[in-house]
């Protein structure tokens, strides 16, 4: 089966704009409501690929993404890491990426716990399993502004990040961050390096010519770190960012007096040409 | 097991510098106060359980679900259970270095942290307990206790929904809810007329005597007194918010020139009936699907889908608390469009603020200042809009000290709902289903309060009547509804606002009856009596007239979407609004009686002209330092601060946003949007609005006819079709009983009429907000009209920036020497002189121009409004970083031959729109607008300047550079 699984958590809202990015992309997508795999209506091994769409998962009450996160792997533990393991691609946008970062799952840590049910006795500690959202040493946080922004950003594409399938597309990507939480900030000095070194930035900020936004504002529209917009994990099959590519899909939605390129569709045929395999 | 001391108090600090600024606007705020010097404000997010988990599992929840590993710490200790003393409180801080303030929420007030973090500590699997959110601020700096409070009342605290301590603060925490049982008979035999009214002021019930006689006798008929239950079931069904007694009024109308003479005497026979209605009765345009039947208008799109689209106000619960109450005005109007089967898909609004700095010691007593109303509205429709998912596209921001103590908050939302599919008829049998929130005390009176003038006592009588929404369980009425709709699952439909249960059951049983058992609502919280179930407010709940066959699976849904769904009764087609609580009758009022017993108004208008006064001496103005301060004005200058609070961008259809050119910072005449879903043709649709109080101040009906000319011209400037577009009224307006704001109130409604009919724009909905003052004084009279129409091609839109040097500008539409009522008279502190009128046959030009756009032969348009040609120009050279280089020569030979060089620049009259042309484009542009008044009035250059001449002397130069920097101020 070739579907993208697009998952719907209370408080989601770019789930409609993703999934007609797929099928732009020439791929399958279905909105799955989480409790739809929750009562094992739908199964998420039953799917190409994943991808976690933008919005205020559950009003975003406990920091952004956290408490999705915190369903990902109570709930679906064992699901969510065979499936990631499996080397089928997952995508997380905005909030997704907020929770795949919380939910430790990007970049990616080294504790791997087994899945229980609250309340049995015979399973690890229900804390223990989440070790993994513990262990994490990057997060993201308030904007620098201290507020929600809307506004577009150009980001700069890493094509030699371990993404196989970031690596054809063109180097720049035009289209806008509409968040209050996209700050993304590194445990320690060593983790920046880390991240280069193995090759997990995927997307910077970057001004109009591609040059780098050196965390200069509006350029780098909410204080990130090392002008990093998305990342990805080691095995190069899970891949988040802040802005939203599922909105410039179309030359006729950009901004500029002169449109044309740059656009975010050729992410999401990448996306779904991966996810057929 | 050790017995720990409780309730836990969780303390969560940052580590990371990251989010500073938000520290830094308290420090700024503390010092706009006047307090002494903040030096730092360190912001520390507290966490409440009534019960001690354990010491694991507090870990557990601390790691898990409260703090960022990666930036945060949390401790723990016990909470203080009574409120601390200041002086003891004091003395465990280091004095004067470190003090503090603490904030959380009073009871039953909406607090989505604490619900989320008590489904997280059953998720990690914690036993469940009690929890509640409050705030710390750390504040280094030398302040007393006395200049701490006013920082807690002044920026930190509203105690409308919150309460403070100076110290560790002592938290409520909710409690299973049972409602008690307590319903009162209340007497009306007998009692005198004074009597009556006083029974209607203690309860709140804003109704006046002849409405209170008419009750009286309708029980004096019954042989009985009513209970708490009907009389407030009457007082929310007869408000002025659900009814607009004022605009279904006889009135008797007398228009007196400003020596005294009668120049007119008549009566109006209904505002709504004669004036708004009237206009659209005598459109019908094949287009318009539904105009004035339910709480929003609804027009054609396509073959496929129709647009809904509705305006609301907010305005008294935004005073009081301006979070909360633009928040749940966005959930208010939101559900107008749930209402009608439509989905949501792009909100608007519009603001009105008092001064930004106005003084604090001059603020009135009860008054929040408008810096602070004007931070919260904003951060309220933000947070309420961005969580949606729906993009706030289309709005205005407008300042005014006679918004000082009643700031406007209007809220719109348009939907797309598929042809034929909304249902409006509930069958007998079918059950009375509540989806949403649960009910609360909140929101109490909140339809009679609107009906009642502000005064700084309000906040103390009125605090339950204003709410803080809940978004996402919005947002899960939207999915479960339009699933619903698309199955057939339910007869008919309502949203639950002003008035409540009471409003929606009501008004859904109307033609029935229908029996409620108020004991199966679901409640937050215990103590509500039956008649405070009845009218509560609480947000985010529709009501549903659903078939018993259907139920389960619209329960399916419902689950599914984590949305709570109760039955509360059946429609019993006896007539009868039977309202039950365990069993018991609370309520049994004929419909009849409810909805046709309310005697109509007789009301006294009385317009009187303003005294002529000599125009301003036009030689005095110095055009270039003029517009500048223009440009600089607030509510001209650019509201990027505000507008990137909100996203335009969600959905993926924002065609024309609120910003455009090369810096995506100019300004836009209006928003396009596509609608996800129908991208398989490239019609798209258009919002756009018109407003001007400062006209208002000068003459109600040039206000009236000018705000639906920029509507309308709005709307053509971006590329919508002049001859499908419907418009909305929304009138702001004092308190109706006296007679000059009902007469003010009545020349903008023939103002109105005259203008609908003039543009063909029929009026599908609108909404009326009377009784704004403060205090005694009326707001000046403000009316928004918005449009909603067609944009038939996406690909032929346009926006106002200048495009490329050496294209040719045009000007569109004659200018007269309008400056009554107009910004530069406004700045000048000068009265009198002509307000803009009516242009003649303002539609023909209109066409012209849309078909020269639909012909792709213009590069950018902009519509003249306040400042006229001046500041349009300059905003076109700002949006597209251009210079342009204009003669001021044909409109001085223009139809208006006595035009002087400064009203050329400055005049405001209606039915302008400016153009940029390319060279080539120029003689098939002028082909198109034959038969329209039209000049070529300059170019489009590569050059740092915008310079206007007339007769070949310079009359005003200035550098883009000037201009970007006052009208972009600093938000540069």
């Amino acid at each position: 089966m070739n579907t993208i699984l697009i998952l719907h958590a209370s408080g989601a809202n770019r789930d409609g704009e993703a999934a007609r990015a797929l099928e732009l992309a020439g791929g399958q997508a279905e909105i799955v409501h989480i409790n739809q795999l929750r009562a094992d209506e739908r199964r998420l091994g039953d799917y190409a690929g994943l991808l976690l769409p933008g919005g205020f998962s559950y009003g975003d009450a406990l920091g952004a993404g956290a408490r999705l996160a915190l369903d990902l792997q109570v709930y679906f533990h064992d699901q969510l890491h065979a499936f990631v393991d499996s080397g089928r691609p997952v995508f997380g946008i905005c909030n997704g990426f907020q929770t795949l970062v919380k939910a430790g799952v990007l970049p990616g840590a080294p504790a791997r716990l087994p899945n229980a049910a609250p309340g049995d006795s015979s399973a690890p500690a229900p804390g223990s399993r989440m070790a993994e959202m513990a262990a994490r040493r990057v997060t993201l946080t308030a904007n620098a502004a201290g507020h929600f922004e809307c506004r577009w950003v150009h980001l700069a594409v890493n094509r030699s990040a371990t993404v196989a399938w970031l690596s054809g597309l063109d180097e720049l990507i035009f289209c806008p961050v509409a968040h209050g939480e996209g700050n993304f900030q590194v445990a320690g000095d060593d983790v920046l390096s880390d991240l280069d070194a193995r090759r997990l930035v995927a997307f910077r900020y970057v001004d109009a010519a591609g040059a780098a936004a050196q965390e200069r504002y509006p350029l780098n529209p909410n204080g990130s770190a090392g002008d990093i917009a998305g990342i990805c994990n080691d095995a190069g099959n899970v891949l988040g960012l802040m802005p939203h590519p599922e909105d410039h899909v179309a030359a006729v939605q950009n901004p500029l007096p002169h449109k044309g390129g740059q656009l975010g569709l050729p992410l999401f045929q990448a996306f779904a040409a991966a996810a057929r395999g | 097991m050790l017995a720990y001391p409780t309730p836990i108090r969780i303390e969560v600090r940052t580590a990371h510098a990251a989010g500073r600024n938000a520290h830094q606007e308290i420090v700024r705020g503390a010092a706009a106060l006047g307090l002494p010097p903040l030096h730092e404000c360190r912001v520390v997010r507290l966490y409440f359980l009534q019960e001690h988990p354990g010491v694991d599992a507090l870990e557990r929840l601390c790691t898990y679900l409260l703090a960022d590993p990666v930036l945060e710490a949390a401790s723990w200790g016990p909470a203080a259970v009574e409120a601390a003393a200041v002086e003891a409180a004091a003395g465990e801080l280091p004095a004067a270095v470190v003090q503090v303030i603490e904030v959380a929420f009073r009871p039953g007030v909406t607090d989505i942290a604490a619900r989320e973090l008590a489904r997280g500590m059953v998720e990690i699997g914690l036993p469940a307990c009690e929890v509640a959110t409050g705030t710390r601020y750390e504040l280094v700096g030398d302040l007393s206790a006395g200049d701490l409070r006013r920082l807690a009342r002044g920026l930190l605290c509203n105690g409308t929904v919150q309460h403070f301590s100076l110290g560790p603060i002592a938290v409520h925490f909710g409690q299973n809810a049972v409602a008690a049982d307590h319903v009162e008979s209340v007497p009306l035999a007998g009692l005198t007329d004074a009597e009556l009214l006083a029974l209607s002021k203690r309860r709140l019930l804003s109704l006046d005597l002849a409405e209170m006689q008419t009750i009286q006798r309708f029980y004096a008929e019954a042989g009985r007194d009513p209970t708490d239950v009907e009389l407030e079931t009457l007082a929310q069904t007869w408000s002025e918010h659900c009814v607009h007694k004022t605009f279904k009024a006889q009135i008797d109308f007398t228009w007196l020139a400003a020596g005294g003479d009668v120049r007119r005497q008549e009566t109006v026979d209904g505002l709504i009936y004669q004036y708004l209605a009237a206009a659209t009765e005598q459109l019908r345009p094949a287009w318009l699907r539904s105009a004035f039947v339910d709480n929003a208008g609804i027009i054609a799109f396509d073959d496929h889908f129709d647009l809904a689209f509705k305006v609301e106000t907010h305005n008294h619960p935004s005073a009081l608390e301006p979070f909360g109450g633009a928040n749940t005005g966005v959930g208010g109007v939101v559900r107008d469009i749930i209402g009608v089967s439509a989905r949501p898909i792009a909100n608007t609004n519009v603001l009105c603020f008092g001064q930004q700095d106005w003084p604090y010691d001059r603020l009135p007593e009860g008054v929040l200042h408008p810096q602070r109303i004007a931070a919260g509205v904003v951060a309220g429709v933000g947070d309420y809009g961005n969580k949606l998912g729906l993009p706030t596209v289309n709005g205005a921001v407008l300042y005014d000290a006679g918004y000082l103590g009643n700031p406007l908050v209007f809220c719109g939302c348009a939907g797309l709902l598929p042809i034929g599919k909304h249902p409006r008829a509930a069958q007998v049998g079918d059950l009375v289903v509540a989806l949403g929130g649960r009910t609360g005390r909140d929101g109490i009176h909140g339809a009679t309060f609107s009906s009642a003038e502000l005064t700084h006592e309000t906040a103390e009588l009125t605090g339950s009547a204003v709410q803080i929404g809940d978004p996402i369980t919005e947002k899960g009425l939207i999915e479960v509804i339009e699933l619903a709709r698309d199955r057939g699952l339910y007869t008919a439909i309502t949203d639950c606002g002003a008035g409540g249960f009471s409003s929606a059951v009501g008004e859904m049983g109307e033609e029935l009856g229908v029996e409620v058992e108020l004991a199966n609502a679901p409640l937050k919280y215990p103590g509500l009596a039956p008649w405070e179930i009845w009218i509560s407010e609480a947000q985010e709940r529709m009501v549903l007239a659903v078939p018993p066959a259907a139920l389960a699976e619209l329960q399916g849904l419902a689950e599914r979407w984590d949305v709570e769904l109760s039955v509360l009764g059946s429609f019993s087609g006896d007539g009868i609004l039977h309202v039950c609580f365990h069993g018991r009758t609370v309520a049994e009022l004929p419909m009849h009686f409810l909805h046709n017993g309310l005697p109509r108004r007789r009301m006294q208008a009385v317009y009187q002209d303003p005294p002529a006064a000599p125009a301003a001496a036009a030689s005095s103005v110095d055009p270039a330092p003029m517009l500048l301060a223009m440009l600089a004005w607030p509510s001209l200058a650019s509201k990027e601060a505000i507008v990137r609070r909100y996203d335009h961008e969600v959905r993926g259809g924002s065609i024309v946003r609120p910003f455009s050119g090369r810096h995506m910072d100019g300004p836009t005449d209006a928003a396009v949007l596509k609608p996800l879903g129908t991208w398989e043709h490239r019609r798209a649709f258009v919002l756009s609005a018109g407003i001007n109080p400062l006209l208002g101040h000068a003459d109600p009906y040039a206000m009236a006819v000018s705000a639906v000319d920029e509507a309308v011209r709005n709307a053509v400037a971006v590329g919508a079709d002049p001859d499908q577009l419907a418009i909305l009224d929304n009138f702001c307006w004092g308190n109706p009983t006296y007679p000059d704001r009902l007469g003010s109130l009545v020349r903008a409604c023939q103002g109105c009429y005259d203008a609908a009919l003039a543009y063909r724009t029929p009026f599908i909905s609108g909404k009326d907000s009377l009784f704004n003052e403060f205090n005694g004084s009326p707001i000046p009279g403000t009316l928004l009209i918005s449009a909603i129409g067609i944009v038939p091609d996406l690909e032929r839109c346009v926006t106002s920036d200048f495009k490329a040097a050496g294209s040719r500008i045009y000007l569109v539409g004659e200018t007269r020497a309008e400056l009554g009522g107009s910004l530069l008279h406004h700045l000048q502190g000068a009265q009198g002189g002509a307000a803009p009128a009516l242009p003649p046959d303002p539609l023909v030009r209109y066409r012209a121009l849309h078909a020269a756009i639909a012909g792709e032969l213009v590069q950018a348009v902009h519509d003249l409004s306040e400042g006229g040609l001046a500041v349009a120009l300059a905003e076109m050279c700002i949006g597209g970083r251009l210079g342009a280089q204009v003669a001021l020569d044909p409109l001085l030979a223009g139809p208006d031959s006595a035009l002087h060089a400064d009203e050329a620049l400055f005049a405001e009259s209606n039915g302008r729109l400016l153009v940029e042309v390319a060279a080539d484009d120029a003689s098939a542009f002028e082909a198109a607008l034959a038969g329209v008044w039209f000049a070529r009035i300059g170019s489009v250059q590569q050059v740092n300047r915008l310079a206007f001449t007339a007769s070949g002397e310079a009359v005003l130069e200035l550098s883009i550079d000037e201009l970007v920097a006052a009208w972009k101020g600093k938000s540069r």
